[in-house]
């Protein structure tokens, strides 16, 4: 069935079902061939932009000093790979990701656990967090890079910052959300305080959690550009801010899709921890 | 009438034992003055209308509300069973059946005792893919797998259909005659109350207002009447075609 070439164009959509279709099964039929052809729609069109993108940078329209043709890129991308630099600047952007993400995600949980299970602990944390958060906290960074300087220390705490306040959040509110009467079973099951902790708190609380690691990933990342493109000496801020000052945008162009592709690869390492942690989940899960 | 249950003095000690006991909500009293024994082994059922403190009562014995006056000697961890089943969604069945016990192979205790609901191939299914009456099955099962002294039934198949409910007594009837522990049914539900119970008490204005010993199935018809006068129903309506 040429599925696929029915939907290409919006017609198919309209089009009356042929043969013994019965009135039925009419409904289903729509859905499954319009979900494929926009699908094949939503991939089509950036190709095709890309593919007039590299036809204008050939043809002389695009000057390369605005845009350089994709397949430039590409070029320059396996050229920096084979001398090594590229590879090891990622790695260095990666290693102030990582070490960011674990330092304000773990402070952000520890808090956020704190918060959720005491009354006592949200009088004397949750205000302040809250204060500090409504910062925009890119806005702070001037002042971390007179406390840090402009090191490692300085965009590691960035990013750490930009971690800590979905994660404390979602913490929070994913223990609150904790059904009371899961709770309460647990209780009469004779489970202690930990085991309490382990067995239905921290599971009932991990899908709001994993949301707020989701976008804890989204502020990292932003973090991590505006905090390597100040004084970097390694690292694709640093890469991007050095093509900077040779005019090589096919450089910069580069380390704008690496940007992209790590984001893209971090949000789907997060969507496959959902779909592991949360098989159990409905809305999740792959488990039938 | 029997205001007062307290059963002659035996030699071995009841499942629980419930002396003056009182509860308030602020200036609502609740339970007043209520005095109940169970012993090892009989199934007693609570019938009471809507609000009557029925709930109020099966809390206190499960340890899970205070209680503001009299004494209530219950096993320390009495088994409940929830009117909503209240299976853990992120834990497999024998996850769920074993959660809390404290043994050393709670793997094939879960086994044991999800194959007496009759869940015995389903370990390692999650509770999302069960029916309602499957999941208070497994509800049952992990109640009854701490070899409690005392079960406690709150409503347990009031959310079933007819049918399942009906296979539901059945089963009860079944582990209950082999683990043998105190039951304590609350239900709103007398024909549930008639089939399942040894004694049926009836609550009314915070205390046991009428007592009711179920002598085999002869008795039925005329419980059923006397027990529906008591809950405020006039006898006009017919007992289920048996």
């Amino acid at each position: 069935m040429s599925n696929l070439e029915q939907t290409a164009s919006p017609v198919a959509f309209d089009a009356a079902p042929r043969g013994d279709t019965t009135a039925a099964h009419i409904p289903r039929r729509r859905l499954e061939i319009g979900r494929r052809g926009l699908q094949l729609l939503s991939w089509l069109a950036p190709a095709i932009l890309l593919v007039v993108w590299e036809l204008l940078a050939r043809g002389g329209w695009l000057s390369p000093q605005v845009l350089p043709a994709p397949s430039k890129v590409i070029g320059t991308a396996f050229r920096l790979t084979t001398s090594g630099s590229l590879l090891n600047d990622l790695g260095v952007s990666l290693l102030r990701a990582v070490a960011g993400f674990a330092i304000g995600g773990g402070v952000g949980f520890v808090l956020g656990t704190l918060v959720g299970f005491s009354r006592i602990a949200e009088a004397a944390i949750d205000r302040s967090v809250q204060m500090i958060r409504a910062i925009p906290f890119l806005a702070a960074l001037p002042l971390v890079i007179v406390w840090l300087g402009v090191g490692e220390a300085e965009k590691i705490f960035l990013v750490a910052l930009g971690v800590t306040f979905p994660i404390y959040i979602n913490t929070t509110l994913g223990i609150r959300q904790v059904d009371p009467k899961l709770v309460e079973l647990g209780r009469v099951q004779g489970l202690g305080t930990l085991e309490l902790i382990r067995r239905i708190v921290l599971p009932g609380a991990l899908p709001s959690i994993l949301t707020g690691v989701r976008y804890a990933l989204a502020t990292a990342w932003l973090a991590l550009v505006v905090a390597e493109t100040i004084g970097a000496q390694s690292g694709i801020g640093f890469l991007a801010m050095d093509a900077r000052e040779f005019l090589r945008t096919d450089v910069i162009v580069l380390t704008i899709v690496i940007y992209a592709l790590i984001g893209v690869a971090a949000d789907g390492i997060a969507r496959s921890l959902e779909r592991r942690l949360l098989a159990w989940h409905p809305n999740y899960g792959s488990a039938r | 009438m029997t205001l007062h249950v307290v059963p002659a003095l035996t030699a071995v000690s009841p499942a629980v034992m419930v002396t003056n006991l009182r509860r308030a909500y602020g200036n609502r009293v609740v339970i007043e003055n209520l005095n109940l024994r169970i012993e090892r082994g009989e199934f007693v059922a609570l019938l009471g209308e809507s609000g009557c403190g029925k709930t109020t009562l099966l809390r206190a014995l499960a340890g899970l509300d205070p209680v503001d006056g009299g004494r209530i000697a219950a096993p320390r961890r009495p088994a409940v069973v929830f009117q909503e089943h209240r299976l853990l969604p992120w834990d497999s069945l024998w996850r769920n059946v074993s959660l809390g016990l404290q043994v050393g192979n709670p793997r094939d205790r879960a086994a044991t005792a999800l194959a007496e609901v009759g869940l015995g191939d389903r370990l390692d299914d999650w509770p999302r893919n069960l029916s309602g009456g499957q999941a208070q099955r497994v509800a049952l099962a992990r109640a009854l797998v701490q070899e409690p002294e005392l079960l406690l039934l709150d409503e347990p198949f009031a959310a079933l259909d007819a049918l399942t409910r009906i296979r539901m007594h059945d089963l009860v009837r079944e582990l209950v005659a082999t683990h043998r522990p105190g039951v304590f049914l609350v239900t709103h539900d007398v024909d549930e109350a008639i089939a399942l119970a040894d004694r049926i008490l009836v609550m009314r204005d915070g205390r046991i207002a009428f007592e009711h010993r179920t002598r085999g199935r002869g008795g039925a018809s005329i419980a059923r009447t006397e027990l529906l006068a008591e809950l405020g129903v006039g006898a006009t309506h017919p007992a289920p075609a048996a």
